[in-house]
């Protein structure tokens, strides 16, 4: 698979969710991790962006980020895949580079 | 009443969501410090500062220190002016039922329990702010 991103910050907090689904090539995959896990919740006013750029990429949450921050599993956009840190390690692998946005 | 008897107007400002920064922490642990001092303090939760107070926060799995029990100590420290600012929460998809309770007790009428908190809008908020002496920012 060609490039997988990983976004730590909130889309509330400053662009970069936005910059990197505008810049997302096809064949990507976009891995939310820290703050960056607010992203894929329901509800947010960021919603109907994930929701439509999940017909492009494959998505990613990890869980041990929802977990911390009391975001439930359930509230969490459809077609998000909820990982754990192994599953971060294969998409590590799986995929011919890795972006991590700052 | 402190030392010199000059009670002070604090505002904190919690912007930020908990454990990606250390922000939220760091405020809280100040926040602590000044009540200790006999200081009028008051706390805004605005932006992703909301996340703060979210209920069923569970970070054994990044390893961090969980802190949100700390914040329903604060009505113990007279900390009882709580505004949480409801556009954020809207924006977020939340509302109150999603954040933890805080309360305390008026000593008063009988140490009866209060609540803290106080739904704003940004506009309410623009007026306390005003009326601050000192406003910090996490």
């Amino acid at each position: 698979m060609n490039m997988l991103h990983t976004i730590n910050k909130s889309p509330f907090e400053n662009s970069t969710m936005s910059s990197c689904i505008a810049m997302c090539s096809q064949d990507s995959s976009i891995l939310f991790i820290e703050d960056g896990v607010i992203s894929v919740m329901k509800s947010t006013k960021f919603s109907e962006l994930i929701e439509n750029a999940l017909k492009e990429f494959k998505m990613y949450v990890l869980k041990p980020d929802l977990e911390a921050r009391g975001l439930s599993l359930n509230n969490v956009i459809e077609g998000v895949e909820i990982v754990g840190y192994d599953e971060f390690v294969d998409l590590t692998t799986e995929h011919k580079t890795v972006q991590s946005w700052l | 009443m402190s030392e010199d008897g000059v009670v002070k107007k604090f505002m904190y400002v919690n912007r930020k969501s908990p454990y990606g920064t250390i922000y939220a922490l760091e405020s809280l642990e100040v926040v602590l410090i000044t009540a200790a001092f006999d200081q009028d303090v008051s706390l805004t939760f605005t932006d992703d500062g909301v996340y703060q107070l979210m209920k069923g926060q569970q970070t054994e799995g990044i390893g961090m220190k969980n802190f949100s029990s700390t914040y329903s100590a604060l009505g113990d420290y007279e900390i009882n002016k709580i505004f949480i600012d409801k556009e954020s929460l809207e924006e977020r998809g939340l509302s109150l039922s999603d954040l933890q309770e805080l309360v305390w007790e008026d000593e008063d009428e009988d140490y009866a329990e209060k609540s803290s908190i106080n739904l704003v809008s940004r506009a309410e908020l623009s007026e306390i702010m005003n009326n601050q002496d000192v406003v910090l920012s996490f």
